[in-house]
């Protein structure tokens, strides 16, 4: 064999080829969302064939998108309101109940798909390149599918009580987005955390559960003592759930200082997540 | 001829056992906590629980080369390609590698049972890294390829399992990139589709293009590629012409006596003299196939297959009843005369355990026989291979009028 003396640059190829160097890991690994933007076919195609299969085979269909909210609904009807007696602003507990419980199956669902969708895609890992942040991406925005849906019995539900909403409407887009932003962030950590430690399989259904009890979704931030607010909208989805309830149902003024805490730890979160995740994906295709 | 891949000092290191040991968080706890605070663990010890797949890599590649890689399992074959592809990244050294590269590590990745052949040539032809222009624009071709075109529009779970694979390589056969990575798949799928694929993956080489091919298969390697290299426990043992380098490697290997990858049972074969090439015409044939066996085999029976460079069977046999010890035992077949053709032949053994050669049976191995037999024979037949056919035999040829006897007269 030849031997090859090593170069500082990459060579020229001569019809002008990009030439890329492939080198072991440096401690900090950038981001490179340029090449997640040429890959946003694979992200859409893979978006499509989770979307197609979501519910093949199954006698309800999409109509499952529906059953899980309406009952969560009913549920706490009966359980918050007529037993607990837990106060609702003034709005009709079903409407109000609803328009958290859609953003919070949305992140709910987001959450828990991608936080195992690095080791449930453990044969495309090993076998094919492509950025990897597009599994976890994928995993969330499947997401919006259900909620999509969902929010169509959301609209039903408000006629039926008579609520309209007012120009505030306008903003759902951003807490959606919020909403989205809250669940890749966390997703990214423990999709990457996973890989290595399936302890997070068993931990998401848990946080979850306990997560949303930490969120004004089945009662309204209004009972949360006045002091403890600043620290309880440390966790984003406060935000997220007050800002869909004033979008929808327009009570109170604009939830400000929530939500600009809520964006910073998303923000904080999502960066962070990133990084790690960039940093870890390299070995995936070793440790999954 | 440009150079499009440049490889230096490339090497893979990995812990021994990674795979298995992804752990639980409270292992890692564990491990720090009976780590002495502030004392890092040190480079031997990492050193001790690892292996390194891959060494000292250092190698060019140019455009239009279609490179065969070969090797013994755990050599660094698939080590190597996952370095190419990206999908692991090396422990030291660097690649430099110009344009896109396509990989094929795995037949029908991402297929989904649930979709249909439609849905799944779109999300693999992704996936592999096609556009959804070009996806498009090849469909029809692809799905002709693999000859599904009244089952499209069915799920593919209801596709016959060679139907799947057929689609699958039909999608991966029409990938354009400018390198293309092959790891081993062609060895499935039924002898003629692999040959469409294999040129079909020719035609990509003509157009300018770079292909790397890993096979076990020296007929394969020996078919498509111009050169070869040849890794052996992690380094590169010798690049260069196929000829040369496949002799090297079945030198070396017929030394340790030992099959590459060797199956658990075979160990070798050769012929009654011990070597591996028959050299006279009108002689007995003896093939001997040794085995060493763990469990006994009761009841079972045998079989001996022996294949032409294209992968047709020229002549296969079974025998029963088959009753061995556990142990080591020579498996010796004889035919009065292999007249067959002139060239390298594979030879493929299998043996198994009850049933018998219509009803099956269960198999205990099989093993595609390293080197191939060769037959270093006078041909017999027409001058040009196309027209020799499968079997030298003589013939003899005569010209007469209706009236008179002929005289006989042989053609050698």
């Amino acid at each position: 064999m030849t031997p090859v003396a090593i170069s500082a640059e990459p060579f020229q190829h001569k019809s002008g080829l990009p030439v890329r160097r492939i080198e072991p890991p440096h401690a900090l690994v950038p981001l490179d969302l340029s090449e997640l933007w040429e890959h946003r076919e694979l992200l859409y195609f893979l978006l499509w064939r989770e979307v197609k299969v979501r519910y093949k085979q199954t006698a309800l269909g999409v109509v499952w998108a529906l059953i899980q909210p309406f009952f969560t609904m009913v549920v706490f009807t009966v359980v918050f309101s007529r037993f607990g007696r837990v106060p609702s602003d003034g709005l009709p507990y079903p409407v109000f109940a609803f328009s958290a419980l859609l953003p919070w199956q949305l992140f709910a669902f987001a959450l828990t798909e991608s936080s195992n969708s690095v080791v449930a895609n453990q044969r495309l890992i090993t076998k094919v390149y492509f950025p990897r942040l597009i599994i976890p991406l994928a995993a969330v925005l499947v997401g919006l599918a259900d909620f999509s849906v969902g929010f169509g019995l959301l609209v039903a539900l408000m006629a039926y009580y008579g609520t309209m909403p007012g120009a505030a409407v306008l903003t759902l887009p951003i807490w959606t987005l919020l909403a989205v932003a809250t669940a890749s962030a966390v997703g990214l950590w423990l999709s990457a955390l996973n890989v290595r430690y399936r302890d997070v399989r068993y931990t998401v259904p848990f946080l979850v559960q306990l997560w949303m009890f930490a969120t004004p979704v089945a009662y309204p931030l209004s009972v949360v003592p006045e002091s403890w607010r600043p620290l309880y909208a440390l966790n984003p989805m406060v935000g997220v759930i007050e800002g869909f309830r004033w979008a929808l149902l327009g009570n109170g003024p604009a939830p400000g200082l929530a939500v600009a805490i809520s964006a910073a730890v998303v923000l904080a979160i999502l960066v962070s997540g990133l990084f790690y995740f960039r940093r870890t994906e390299l070995t995936f295709a070793d440790v999954v | 001829m440009s150079l499009v891949i440049r490889a230096h000092d490339l090497g893979k290191q990995y812990r021994i056992g990674t795979r298995e040991r992804y752990g639980s968080l409270r292992d890692s706890v564990a491990k720090v906590l009976a780590r002495p605070l502030f004392t890092r663990s040190s480079r031997a010890s990492i050193e001790h629980g690892t292996i390194w797949a891959l060494k000292h890599a250092s190698f060019e590649v140019r455009d239009g080369e279609i490179l065969g890689i070969i090797g013994r399992n755990g050599s660094g074959k698939s080590t190597l390609l996952k370095i190419l592809s990206r999908i692991t990244s090396p422990t030291t050294g660097c690649v430099d590698i110009a344009g896109r590269v396509g990989s094929l590590l795995e037949v029908g990745t991402g297929f989904h049972p649930e979709l249909t052949g439609r849905e799944n040539v779109i999300v693999n032809g992704a996936i592999l890294g096609m556009k959804r222009q070009e996806i498009d624009r090849k469909f029809d071709e692809i799905v002709a390829f693999a000859g599904v075109e009244s089952f499209i529009d069915t799920p593919v779970k209801h596709y016959s399992s060679g139907m799947q694979m057929r689609l699958a390589f039909a999608v991966a056969a029409h990938l354009q990139p400018n390198i293309l990575l092959v790891d081993e798949v062609l060895a499935v799928g039924d002898a003629e589709f692999q040959r469409r694929c294999l040129s079909k993956m020719r035609d990509v080489s003509v157009e300018g293009r770079t292909v790397i091919l890993v096979s076990h298969q020296m007929n394969q390697i020996r078919r498509l590629c111009e050169s070869v290299m040849w890794l052996d426990g992690g380094e590169i043992r010798h690049v260069g012409p196929v000829g040369e380098t496949i002799r090297r490697y079945e030198h070396a290997i017929a030394a340790t006596g030992e099959a590459p990858g060797a199956s658990t049972n075979f160990r070798r074969w050769d012929l009654a003299d011990g070597g591996h090439t028959v050299t006279s015409l009108n002689r007995p044939v003896t093939i001997r196939a040794h085995v060493r066996l763990s469990e006994p085999v009761v009841g079972g029976h045998y079989g001996v297959t022996v294949y032409n460079s294209r992968d047709a069977v020229v002549a296969g046999w079974a025998f029963e009843p088959v009753a061995l010890d556990a142990g080591s035992h020579i498996l010796q077949i004889t035919i009065p005369e292999l007249p067959v053709q002139p060239g390298s032949y594979q030879v493929g053994f299998a043996l198994f355990t009850g049933g018998n050669n219509l009803t099956g049976g269960h198999l205990v191995d099989k093993w595609t026989g390293v080197p191939p037999l060769t037959l270093d024979v006078p041909p017999l037949g027409h001058a040009q291979d196309i027209w020799a056919g499968v079997l030298n035999v003589p013939a003899t040829f005569t010209m007469h009028s209706d009236s008179r006897t002929p005289e006989l007269q042989p053609l050698i």
